[in-house]
């Protein structure tokens, strides 16, 4: 049984299947035939007659009309007013399922039978002739002989009064009979007219100039749409060949090559000779005849072909392959037209009188031999890390090459200064620092402060109020937080390429850093500042500063025997998702500031998805409201981690600082902070109601900071937000 | 024939001082009304729980077993078990006829809120643990840890539950629906509850204020302010019939304001510390108060239960 399931698959099932039995049900009794019932589509029921009461039942209970049957209610008569004849016609009770496409008496538009031709037409009854070969039922036209209708067709009425006769074609009358069937000579199937016999020839030995002939009456092409699955030019068996035990042709050709059916269809000489009427054996062997050798038609096959394309044709002496001029030779008496072509003419074709122009195929291109069908990627190289002569090559090689190390692999890994030299834009005339933005005096103060107070060594170790000047104390700063000289004494002469490369992100920014090794191998003090790029912002170039020099520290190159032994990571860690309610809180200042105002109710509600624990549902007495659901609590999802928004409460309870001056600045870092993050692959999104908020919290502004990795490690060792010298100046 | 209708009594007050009972446990932390009001229960500093009789004001009965003070305490509501909390971070399901523990769970400190077959315990890392009082298990069924800061109040309505957040924040569970309601109040919750109809919420929050929220909508449907609730933790209730509003306050005095004007109605002096704890009895007109080491009772005719308390 299991096989028998499996191969169940395997096959195409028809119907609506039993029901499968329950062994426990019991059996259910079959609905006896009185209760089985039939309804048409509109619901009625229909009763089932026995086979020969007939069909449906008419009318209502097999009554017509009504529960009584016939009321003949409008049936009265008397003697000074008779009963009106009533005119009844069959489709008076009808009703419309009758009178339907299905029923007794469809309605369509049909010729009615004044137009319909009926009358005989010898060139109908001689396509009808030539189709009835075809048909599967030899003769089937022989019905439609016998009855012969009285009347012919208004049609044939009206051409008869125009003068036309049986026989005759319709048209203007010609001088001669110009198709001789002799004299001109058809390539070409063209349907010869029937009427067309060699007798015919002799009578036209006389013909008056001044007689003008009707025209030749034309079969009409036959436009039988093919039925069947069979192919082109398909002819079953001829019942009439095979099985009525003519004497003449023994052997049956199903193959005929030299298409002898045209001969027959077109009605040439050699047409059977036999006797019409009805003389088959099968109705016995009469007493006047003598015919009775052969009583019981046999049929052999050996009268058939069994193999395609029979015996050779001609006197075997080439076969098949017989060259043409032989063929030609032979077939000189037949029609020359045929020889020539040795397979079957299909019915209503014509061989074509001039052959197929020969289209030019072109052969694709010869491929190479070592030619591999996968195309290989040549990796983009940048200019700074090679030699220069292997640059020069590879520029001259292709054209892909990276040009000036800035590869751009992507605009959003280009910085604003890589920007602006694409768009071909001037660099900014304006404020490169805060400091430029603040009154002189302001800025003298900040000066003395910055001098008079040291500065801090842990970036948060509280809000300093010291301010560097511009350029000068930014270096200053830097100078006193990162010995060079220890910097430069743990490079020492290194020899070979440099492994450790930590921008690889940021080509230019690699190169930058590769131009502040060279710098500091060939110990130049002013390493620092000559590598980096001057269009940079003051912010961008602090922060790169930093960064130069914490990778300088940190990627010292090992010894080389212990390098060898290490292999780099790939790729840094690339968990940058922490799981975060998936429904976030809306923003807290809108809600303040909604308490304020003391409208509490939308603005101050969030509602989320909450999945309580199934058996708190069951103690509580209430349905779990979430079924299937295997979470409980809050929903939660993954969210990137250095998004700002994450960390939006971290920063909490910080304030803002409220004076003007702190408020500019950090507009202003804010904003190159943004430059900046824009640059950057970690950064996510730039909040983009930022200008709403104008910058009041000062914890959005922390979220800038935190959106490198390394801040990110710092912040997870104790909320200290600093990578930017500067900014923890501010605080 | 039809008799008149009597006539609508104005809703009484509290007013009357009908006992003070000297609880002799230390401070007494919380006092509580049980489920029909009969009886009382007062959680002292000096670890020990006391159940008195109500209408009496005689002990019946001291269960001791935490660790620390006690801080909150409820009763089942077929009166067969008291749960409480301590700060000892513990709390204990105490059998009410035996005075034995049944259960004891060792959670976070903070306070306890029993019903039936579970029970909920607030605690001070700002969870919510709700516990199977059936089962033997020792986890909690269910840790609500939305909150971002301790929980100080908890209450449970047919199917809903009801926190209120020292981040000030008033959560709303509700289990039927599988939604949690956050109302942002932004000052610091000491208590919540709901009203009888079930259909309000009352915040008492350390900006001095009470709001009377709907509970669908989180409009804010009164506001009543006069009392002193600025360090301490302190309890509101409504009134038997929501017909007033109820909190303690920092000044001894406890406010009773009108619910539908929000126009004070009475300022009940207590005494002349801080007004710890009150619970106001769930049918008749009686409040509790609890203010050091003792718990008075106070109902809306004194005369009449002082005399037949007396004979």
């Amino acid at each position: 049984m299991a096989s028998d399931n499996d191969s169940d698959e395997d096959f195409v099932t028809y119907g609506t299947p039993l029901e499968p039995l329950e062994e426990d049900e019991p059996l259910r009794k079959p609905v006896p035939l009185h209760e089985q019932t039939v309804k048409d589509e509109k619901g009625r029921f229909q009763r089932f007659h026995g086979a020969f009461t007939g069909g449906f039942s008419a009318g209502y209970f097999n009554t017509v009309g009504s529960k009584e049957g016939w009321t003949p209610s409008s049936f009265v008569s008397s003697r000074q007013q008779k009963a009106e004849k009533q005119h009844a016609r069959p489709e008076d009770f009808m009703d419309e399922e009758d009178l339907s496409e299905h029923g007794i008496a469809p309605r369509e538009i049909t010729t009615s039978k004044e137009f319909s031709s009926s009358r005989r037409d010898l060139a109908r009854e001689k396509a009808q002739a030539i189709s009835a070969l075809s048909a599967p039922i030899p003769g089937d036209t022989l019905l439609e002989e016998l009855i012969a209708p009285a009347r012919s067709s208004i049609g044939v009425e009206l051409l008869r009064r125009m003068g036309w006769k049986e026989g005759q074609g319709v048209g203007p009358r010609v001088k001669r009979r110009t198709n001789r069937q002799k004299t001109a000579r058809v390539y070409g199937c063209a349907p010869r007219p029937a009427g067309s016999e060699d007798s015919e020839d002799s009578d036209e030995e006389f013909a008056p100039e001044n007689v003008t002939f009707a025209p030749k009456d034309v079969t009409p092409m036959d436009f039988s749409p093919k039925v069947g699955v069979q192919g082109l030019g398909y002819r079953g068996l001829d019942p009439g060949l095979a099985l009525v035990g003519r004497s003449a042709p023994k052997h049956i050709d199903l193959f005929n090559l030299q298409s002898d059916r045209n001969s027959q269809l077109f009605g040439d000489k050699q047409q059977h000779t036999h006797r019409g009427g009805v003389a088959g054996q099968a109705f016995g062997v009469g007493a006047l005849e003598d015919d009775d050798e052969d009583i019981y038609q046999r049929d052999a096959l050996s009268n058939y072909d069994t193999v395609l394309g029979g015996e050779e044709p001609g006197d075997g002496l080439y076969g098949w392959t017989a060259p043409q001029q032989y063929t030609k030779k032979k077939a000189l008496h037949r029609v020359t037209f045929y020889s020539v072509y040795l397979g079957k003419i299909l019915e209503g074709f014509t061989l074509a009188s001039k052959s197929a122009e020969e289209k030019t195929i072109f052969p694709p291109p010869s491929l190479p031999r070592d030619y591999r069908p996968v195309h290989y990627f040549r990796p983009v190289v940048d200019v700074s890390s090679v030699s220069p002569a292997l640059a020069d090559a590879l520029r001259a090689s292709r054209g892909q090459l990276v040009q000036g190390g800035d590869q751009s692999g992507g605009r959003h890994q280009l910085d604003s200064s890589q920007r602006r030299a694409l768009l071909g834009e001037t660099a900014l005339q304006g404020h490169s620092s805060v400091m430029d933005l603040l009154r002189s005096e302001d800025r003298e103060r900040l000066v003395n402060l910055c001098k008079s107070s040291n500065l801090p060594s842990s970036p948060v170790s509280g809000p300093h109020t010291t301010l560097p000047s511009p350029g000068a104390l930014a270096k200053s700063s830097l100078s006193s937080r990162f010995q060079p000289k220890e910097v430069l004494a743990s490079w020492p002469d290194i020899q070979g390429s440099q492994t450790f490369r930590p921008f690889e992100e940021n080509p230019s920014k690699q190169a930058r850093y590769d131009l502040y090794l060279r710098r500091l191998k060939q110990g130049d003090k002013d390493a620092l500042e000559a590598s980096l790029d001057p269009n940079m912002t003051e912010w961008e170039k602090s922060r790169e500063r930093e960064e130069f020099v914490r990778a300088s520290i940190l990627y010292r190159p090992s010894s080389s025997s212990l390098a060898s032994r290490f292999t780099r990571g790939k790729h840094q860690e690339d968990d940058n998702t922490v799981e975060v309610s998936q429904d976030q809180e809306a923003d807290v200042d809108d809600k303040q500031a909604a308490v304020t105002m003391k409208m509490f109710g939308k603005l101050t509600r969030d509602s989320f998805q909450w999945h309580p624990d199934k058996l708190l549902c069951k103690r509580f007495n209430v349905p779990d409201p979430y079924p299937g659901s295997s979470t409980v609590g809050l929903l939660k999802v993954k969210r990137d981690k250095f998004s700002v928004f994450n960390f939006l409460t971290v920063a909490g309870n910080l304030e803002t600082p409220g004076t003007p001056f702190c408020r500019a600045a950090i507009i202003h870092l804010l904003f190159s902070a943004a430059r900046r993050c824009c640059c950057t692959r970690h950064m996510i999104t730039f909040p983009p109601n930022l200008h709403i908020v104008e910058f009041q919290n000062l914890k959005i502004f922390l979220e800038f900071c935190v959106h490198k990795k390394e801040s990110i490690r710092k912040s997870k060792q104790g909320m200290r937000f600093g990578i930017l010298p500067q900014i923890y100046l501010f605080f | 024939m039809a008799f008149p209708l009597p006539k609508p009594q104005a809703p009484q007050l509290p007013q009357h001082l009908l006992r003070t009972i000297d609880c002799q446990q230390g401070a007494v932390r919380a006092v509580r009304f049980n489920a029909d009001g009969n009886y009382l229960l007062s959680c002292g500093s000096d670890k020990s729980l006391k159940l008195w009789s109500a209408s009496r004001g005689t002990p019946l009965k001291t269960y001791s077993g935490h660790g620390y003070e006690v801080l909150d305490a409820d009763g089942s509501y077929d009166n067969s078990q008291i749960c409480s909390c301590s700060s000892d971070k513990t709390v204990i399901l105490w059998d009410v006829a035996t005075g034995q523990v049944s259960r004891k769970l060792r959670g976070h400190a903070g306070v306890s809120c029993a019903v039936d077959d579970f029970l909920l315990h607030r605690s001070i890392d700002g969870t919510v643990r709700c516990w199977d009082t059936r089962s033997r298990r020792f986890e909690p069924i269910q840790v609500l840890d939305e909150a971002r800061d301790s929980i100080s109040s908890v209450k449970v309505a047919q199917h809903e539950l009801l926190t209120g957040s020292v981040d000030g924040r008033l959560r709303r569970y509700d289990l039927r629906m599988g939604q949690l309601y956050v109302d942002f109040i932004n000052s610091p919750i000491t208590c919540v509850c709901f009203s009888q109809d079930g259909q309000c919420t009352l915040t008492s929050t350390l900006d001095s204020t009470v709001r009377l929220l709907d509970k669908s909508t989180g409009e804010m449907l009164g506001e009543y302010t006069g009392h002193k609730m600025k360090g301490y933790k302190l309890d509101c209730c409504l009134s038997g019939k929501d017909t007033h509003v109820l909190s303690c306050s920092e000044d001894g005095h406890v406010y009773c304001w009108d619910l539908v004007e929000g126009s004070l109605s009475l300022k009940l002096p207590v005494g002349k510390a801080v007004v710890q704890s009150l619970s106001f009895h769930p049918t008749e007109t009686r409040l509790l108060t609890a203010m050091e080491g003792r718990v008075q009772v106070w109902g809306a005719e004194p005369e009449e239960t002082e005399e037949a308390m007396a004979t």
